[in-house]
């Protein structure tokens, strides 16, 4: 990969000698993509660019901003009524595609179908179990649960809704077109897999109208072709440009570059269980012993050792942004009182030594291979880093296929092997207590608490905060918690920041996207100037 | 030669059953597919069902039962990525694939052919120097790179051809294809001329070889004695005869080309079956895997076949196994 980038990034500095220019046709626009979705389907896989590609076609009865701050979408808006139930004012004289008028029978039709797709993937029952839906007018629906739940409205914004008629049909009647018909700012033309979607401006949206008759989606996986479409002018819109393009891309006439922190945190996780020895953790002598990161002076010494800007800068070719919390600034669930720790590599022998490793230890960092960018030359850094205050460390990456069943599963009776990993997340949701649920919680399986919780973290009074707000209705409250949650767990180390990456978009000039923590691209926000 | 194919088609069966059980055992060493395809925000019980629906909690001799069963009625199994069938899949893909394919293929044969002859008949020519240079560039030079100086050459500097991508496609005698389309065209000449420049080198080279061979046969120069012109002396003399390699070799080559344009079709966006299969392995959706690898070796098993008929019909000295002893 590294040799490719740089003969991407040769080529254009090669290529540099030619103008590109020409008005951008208001009529047509053309985007590529570097993924495509698995299927036109909106309720077939939860995946982040099926979602984002529904988001065209259909509308949610909230919607989420760049920021993933709930808004209005075809609920006008929604009100917890009592502890346990929501109820959502819904938009009137919104038709779909077809025709047909929205109301709240649209909704449990599509809640019905959602929660039971056959041979889905990965499906939204998440979103809709446990639920009960109850009309109370044509445009009132009162949604609730059995205990106080106050992110239902989240909730709602993952689901698209459809058309009760379609209530039976299947996955290929959404894929053919068939079937196809939302209530979003553009209708799905054609979907040729592998090769193109095409989009046409639905005149009767509800809200502001597209100004693009036709958008023609292409997806183009490879980075350095992608870029060159956007040069040679056969795309108007891209997203991820690749690092080692991006210089070219920004400096180049013609051509604006978008840019913003995501939500998409890469962290290490630091085994923290009292066994007797863990594996890939040994003395000097290569006889294993206990996980070290039991002491939160090592955990602490580890964050130290790290440097983030130097991360950012030599290897993400500045596009990440050293991070401290799961949340980047501005974002649900940020804490102000949280930063990034700064590079300390004293400091954090000094912790070593007080922790009783004065003379280091030997350690073994797992992570997947490329999965995230630039995921292994980050370990290696890291590693290199670490031996620096005296952990003699080694990498092992492999591909994420791999990486993901034994970084869950792999040690004995399913528990997760590695002793240090590195992966990533991103909050899909919008409610701030997510990451808390999945990753800092004591796991407790049964009650969907701490899936992700791959450490053994476990802190009572973390675990009280977060159940309280999770059961508050009012969100307000709930957030006081998360934040409160969010500190004392990045305090302890439960998990170890190191950056939040930087999204990029680019477009030849004339073209606006309004764009925020999402790295996932929204082809209604993209505008001409 | 009838013999010779039915014995052949069995052999072919046995082997296809072979790869079948090594394929299956081996991608069902390697991860979890449910780590890939289950969003990690959903509840337990989602990643459970996953597992349950797509038969993955059984033992793997069960799931390759249950494989080896539908593939004998013509089922094997539905993606899990897609949740369709792995077939009807590859089915809608392999046009795409199938077409730059043949266009590379002949791009590889028009170029290669008459470059090769022409280095064969004048081995110490200047021409020659620069087209055995160039064949030893197409041959060592990574596909991925030139394919990117391609893109930067003629479709951002240039301008002349578009960077990636399938282009119209056109219905012709009920095959739909973009060869019958300029915009198809367009869109086709670049990937096609990357997959098939490595392929030009070996035809320049085989040719060249087999042409410094035939060349020097007494038969050559007993038509040379009769007074026969050069060109009826190539014609007549020359291609059949070394045309037999060529077309063995490039039989097998037809094979590597639809099989491994994933490089190609990877940078060039390609709609192809190239894409699906990296995509497939990148994602685990094991069904694609599985059903793209026997696809593989049944196009290896009849392509060796055709080309071995064919060697037959071209060269009466060849007799196959089989064949009446």
């Amino acid at each position: 990969m590294t040799i490719r980038t740089t003969i991407g990034m040769l080529a254009f500095v090669a290529a540099g000698v030619c103008l590109t220019g020409g008005p951008v046709s208001a009529q047509n626009l053309k985007v590529a993509l570097a993924a495509e979705p698995t299927s036109m389907d909106p309720h077939y896989q939860n995946l982040t660019i099926n979602n984002s590609m529904a988001t065209q076609v259909y509308d949610a009865l909230v919607l989420q901003d760049v920021n993933q701050k709930l808004v209005p979408g075809l609920a006008q808006s929604w009100k917890p009524v009592n502890d346990t139930t929501w109820e959502f004012k819904l938009r009137s004289g919104v038709t779909f595609h077809n025709g047909a008028t929205f109301t709240a029978e649209d909704v449990v039709a599509t809640m019905q179908r959602a929660a039971n797709v056959p041979n889905s993937p990965s499906s939204f029952a998440t979103f809709i179990k446990g639920k009960s839906f109850e009309i109370v007018d044509d445009l009132t629906l009162r949604i609730s649960t059995e205990k106080p739940y106050p992110f239902t409205p989240n909730d709602m914004s993952r689901v698209a809704i459809i058309d009760s008629a379609f209530v039976n049909a299947t996955t290929e009647d959404f894929n053919t077109g068939a079937a196809s018909f939302g209530t979003g700012p553009f209708t799905l033309a054609k979907w040729l897999p592998g090769d193109v979607i095409e989009l046409a401006r639905n005149d009767g949206y509800w809200g502001a109208t597209s100004e693009w008759d036709n958008v023609i989606v292409r997806p183009i996986g490879d980075g350095t072709t992608r870029s060159a479409a956007l040069i040679a002018g056969d795309v108007d819109f891209i997203e991820r440009v690749g690092p080692a393009d991006l210089p070219n891309l920004e400096s180049r006439e013609g051509i604006s570059v978008f840019k913003s922190v995501s939500n998409r945190l890469l962290y290490i996780t630091l085994h923290l269980t009292d066994d007797r020895i863990r594996p890939f953790v040994t003395d000097h002598e290569g006889n294993n012993i206990a996980s070290p990161f039991q002491d939160i002076r090592v955990r602490k010494a580890v964050s130290l050792a790290i440097n983030r800007k130097a991360i950012a800068d030599r290897v993400m070719d500045g596009l990440s942004e050293p991070a401290g919390q799961f949340s980047p600034e501005g974002y649900i669930g940020y804490s102000v009182n949280l930063k990034p720790d700064e590079y300390d590599p004293d400091s954090a022998k000094e912790l070593l030594a007080e922790a009783g490793f004065a003379d280091g230890f030997k350690l073994t960092v797992h992570g997947p291979a490329g999965r995230y960018s630039n995921d292994t030359r980050i370990l290696e850094a890291i590693a290199q880093m670490l031996s620096r205050i005296g952990i003699d460390t080694t990498v092992e990456t492999m591909p994420a296929s791999v990486f993901f069943k034994r970084f869950a599963r792999g040690g004995p009776d399913k528990t997760p092997e590695f002793t240090v990993a590195m992966s990533g997340y991103a909050n899909g949701s919008g409610e701030p207590s997510h990451p808390l649920r999945i990753f800092i919680h004591t796991k407790q399986k049964e009650r969907g608490y701490g899936p992700g919780n791959r450490n053994g973290y476990s802190n009572a009074k973390v675990d009280g905060l977060i159940e309280n707000g999770r059961a508050s209705m009012d969100i307000t409250i709930g957030e006081k918690a998360f934040i409160e949650a969010t500190e004392i767990a990045m305090q302890e180390y439960a998990l170890v920041p190191i950056h939040h990456e930087i999204a990029t978009w680019a477009a030849r000039d004339g073209i606006a996207y309004q764009h925020g923590a999402l790295d996932s691209t929204f082809i209604h926000n993209i505008r001409s100037k | 030669m009838l013999a010779f194919i039915l014995r052949r088609v069995m052999q072919s069966v046995v082997v296809l059953f072979v790869m079948s059980l090594i394929v299956f055992s081996m991608i069902n060493l390697v991860g979890d597919p449910v780590d890939m395809l289950v969003n990690p925000e959903s509840l337990p019980e989602e990643i459970d069902r996953v597992r349950r629906d797509f038969g993955l909690d059984q033992p793997a001799y069960v799931q390759y039962w249950k494989f080896l069963t539908g593939a004998l009625s013509g089922d094997l199994g539905n993606s899990f990525i897609f949740g369709r069938p792995a077939l009807a899949l590859m089915a809608e893909r392999f046009p795409a694939t199938l077409e730059l394919a043949t266009s590379a293929l002949i791009i590889a044969v028009m170029v290669g052919l008459p470059l090769g002859i022409y280095a064969g008949l004048r081995p110490n020519g200047w021409g020659t120097r620069i087209i055995m240079g160039g064949s030893v560039l197409g041959i060592s030079v990574p596909t991925f790179w030139l394919g990117l100086m391609m893109i930067i050459v003629f479709s951002v500097i240039l301008g002349w051809l578009p960077v990636s991508g399938r282009g119209e496609t056109a219905v012709f005698l009920g095959i739909e294809s973009s060869l019958f389309t300029l915009d198809g065209l367009k869109h086709l000449i670049l990937p096609a001329t990357n997959l098939a420049l490595f392929k030009i080198a070996m035809v320049i080279r085989l040719t060249r070889a087999g042409t410094e061979e035939v060349m020097a046969q007494d038969y050559i120069k007993f038509a040379r004695a009769k007074g026969l012109s050069s060109k009826r002396i190539v014609r007549a003399h020359l291609l059949p005869n070394i045309l037999i390699p060529i077309i063995t070799v490039l039989g097998i080559e037809f094979g590597t080309l639809i099989a491994f344009a994933t490089v190609t079709e990877s940078i060039f966006a390609w709609p192809g079956l190239g894409k699906l299969v990296i995509d497939a392995i990148v994602n685990l959706d094991r069904p694609i895997v599985v059903a793209y690898l026997l696809f593989v070796v049944a196009l290896f098993l009849v392509l060796n076949l055709v080309v071995d008929i064919i060697y037959a019909v071209l060269d009466p000295r060849v007799r196959l196994q089989g064949e009446g002893g």
